[in-house]
């Protein structure tokens, strides 16, 4: 049997648990229908109006998924090189300070440019 | 080379379908439980923390209680406001649970038992690379906490939702760098591998900065105090789940506490040697053997939940630019620094053959060195910094009516004289 046999099976538990509770969860509370309570919350304001697809949101967020991107691409990298230390010899540490150098200038550009700043 | 004595790959993928079954409805039931205790737990042990007594009506010291919240939950009434868009808002709480069912797949339970007559491990499966699988599925989880965000069309949902997960990827590298060092001296990124590489030394001992990266990471990964801030009550209402109710909150909320046990769970796996047994009770012969390792692995992850529930009842919640510093400018570099010294000090005990304590000390003291230099000359300036604020302090006079409202005024802080408070306000 595949290694990934128990994978599916787990998910599949889950899934159809979540998938249960929230049918259940729909049939087992009472219905009032009232239309204030069907807005979305806001401090019992009237709610802003949210454009279809979602509202505005900072910039900052994209440019922290961004960099996440990036830095997460590094470790990637970095994992096979870990798991294979040993068999690398010296050549794999010096080659791998050059690659960490070359990720810090980077890390080290966007500190300066105030990517990392957070306002 | 590395022995490998205990459990081999070769292990895993072997079982007969009956027993691959029974182990995967036993983590799914350990995982329920682990959560509904973990509530009663986390509750009674805050309420100690906050001199009160916490739930203790239903069933024998009130255990019953995490239950009977869900039951609560469930006779509630299902609101689904009308500005959500369906689809999306429904996936969002299965998503979340799911996944945070499907990362306690690759954690070892314990070695090799016989299990009715079949030889099995303790653990449901496991390959060559399933730390990065536990990686790749709880970036999948953050999906559920996102679209949870976005689909439910309200402001504080939104921002709730984005908080959360720039949150959670800030984190993830500074834990995914955290990992590089423990996959380095393991030489595997298989949990039962490194579970094994561990024999003698536990890798928390080995790699001291690692541990406490991982443990600082994983507390932001799983959006807890103090750094809870998606749900910031104060700014945020509820965060991404505000507009859920009933049972797809129930699964936001087990999806939580499932994530808090994977989370020490894997710490344990990677950092505490996984099930094997602590120093002194290591001795005793059999300890590691059969069903017992299931005590030292629960009980490790009940310090852990401890750990955090008592962190919870301790700090005050990070300012959001604190905790994003916190990740990205100090966690994410020492990473790096860390994982470069670890690489070079191995390599030179590799290549050189010289034993472990004479790299150390000849790396290390001059390492060392700088780090206290670095940070003797950065208190000193945080120090002058400190009292020269102070010193500004004692000099100002503020007027207390300068916005418009009346300002108390601050220890070492004059008031202007005024002639007429009423003229200050209409004038100024």
């Amino acid at each position: 049997m595949n290694v990934a046999w128990p994978i599916i099976g787990l998910g599949g538990i889950a899934f159809f648990f979540a998938a249960f509770s929230i049918i259940a969860g729909a049939l087992t509370g009472p219905k009032i229908y009232n239309r204030a309570k069907l807005s979305a919350y806001e401090c019992g304001i009237e709610p802003t109006p949210q454009p279809v697809g979602g509202g505005r949101f900072p910039i900052k967020y994209y440019l922290t998924a961004m960099l996440f991107i990036v830095f997460d691409i590094e470790i990637v990298f970095l994992y096979p090189w870990a798991v294979s230390f040993d068999q690398l010899g010296f050549f794999g540490v010096i080659e791998m300070i050059f690659f960490i150098a070359t990720v810090f200038i980077a890390y080290s550009y966007v500190w300066r440019r105030g990517g990392l700043e957070w306002e | 080379m590395k022995l490998f004595p205990n459990v081999s790959l070769g292990a895993f993928g072997i079982d007969p379908w009956w027993v691959t079954l029974i182990k995967v409805l036993a983590v799914f039931v350990i995982l329920v439980l682990m959560t509904l205790l973990a509530i009663w737990a986390e509750r009674r042990i805050v309420a100690r923390m906050q001199m009160r007594i916490g739930p203790n009506r239903v069933g024998p010291f009130g255990i019953l209680q995490g239950l009977m919240d869900g039951v609560k939950l469930a006779l509630k009434e299902d609101v689904i406001p009308f500005t959500v868009d369906r689809a999306v808002y429904i996936l969002a709480p299965i998503i979340s649970a799911t996944t945070a069912f499907m990362t306690f797949a690759v954690i070892p339970f314990g070695p090799e038992v016989s299990f009715f007559g079949v030889i099995t491990p303790l653990q449901l499966t496991d390959f060559p690379v399933s730390v990065l699988y536990v990686l790749a599925i709880a970036s999948v989880g953050i999906y559920g906490i996102v679209l949870a965000g976005w689909s439910s069309g309200s402001t504080y949902a939104l921002l709730g939702g984005l908080r959360s997960s720039a949150q959670m990827v800030s984190y993830e590298i500074a834990m995914g760098l955290s990992f590089v060092a423990v996959f380095l001296y393991a030489g595997s990124m298989s949990t039962s591998q490194i579970v094994a590489a561990q024999e003698r030394t536990w890798y928390i001992l080995l790699l001291l900065p690692s541990f406490l990266i991982y443990v600082i990471s994983m507390v932001g990964e799983t959006n807890r105090a103090p750094f809870d801030l998606p749900e910031a009550e104060g700014e945020l209402v509820g965060g991404f789940h505000t507009e859920y109710s009933s049972l797809k909150f129930a699964l936001f909320f087990l999806a939580e506490y499932i994530n808090m046990v994977t989370v020490s769970a894997l710490a344990t796996t990677l950092f505490l040697g996984g099930w094997r047994a602590p120093f002194p009770i290591s001795l005793i012969p059999g300890v590691n053997e059969g069903w017992v390792p299931l005590i030292w692995f629960f009980s490790k992850i009940a310090v852990f939940l401890f750990v955090f529930i008592w962190i919870r009842g301790t700090l005050p919640r990070f300012r959001y630019d604190q905790f994003m510093n916190l990740g990205w400018k100090i966690l994410i570099p020492t990473s790096l620094a860390w994982i470069t010294i670890v690489a070079i000090t191995r390599g030179l005990r590799n290549s050189l053959d010289l034993p472990t304590g004479q790299t150390v000390a000849l790396l290390g003291v001059p390492l060392i060195a700088v780090a206290l230099t670095l940070f003797i000359r950065d208190w000193r300036k945080a120090n002058a910094e400190e009292a020269l604020e102070e010193n500004q302090i004692l000099v100002t006079e503020i007027d207390p009516f300068a916005g418009g409202h009346p300002i108390p005024p601050l220890p070492g802080q004059v008031l202007v004289e005024q002639t007429s408070s009423r003229q200050g306000i209409t004038n100024g």
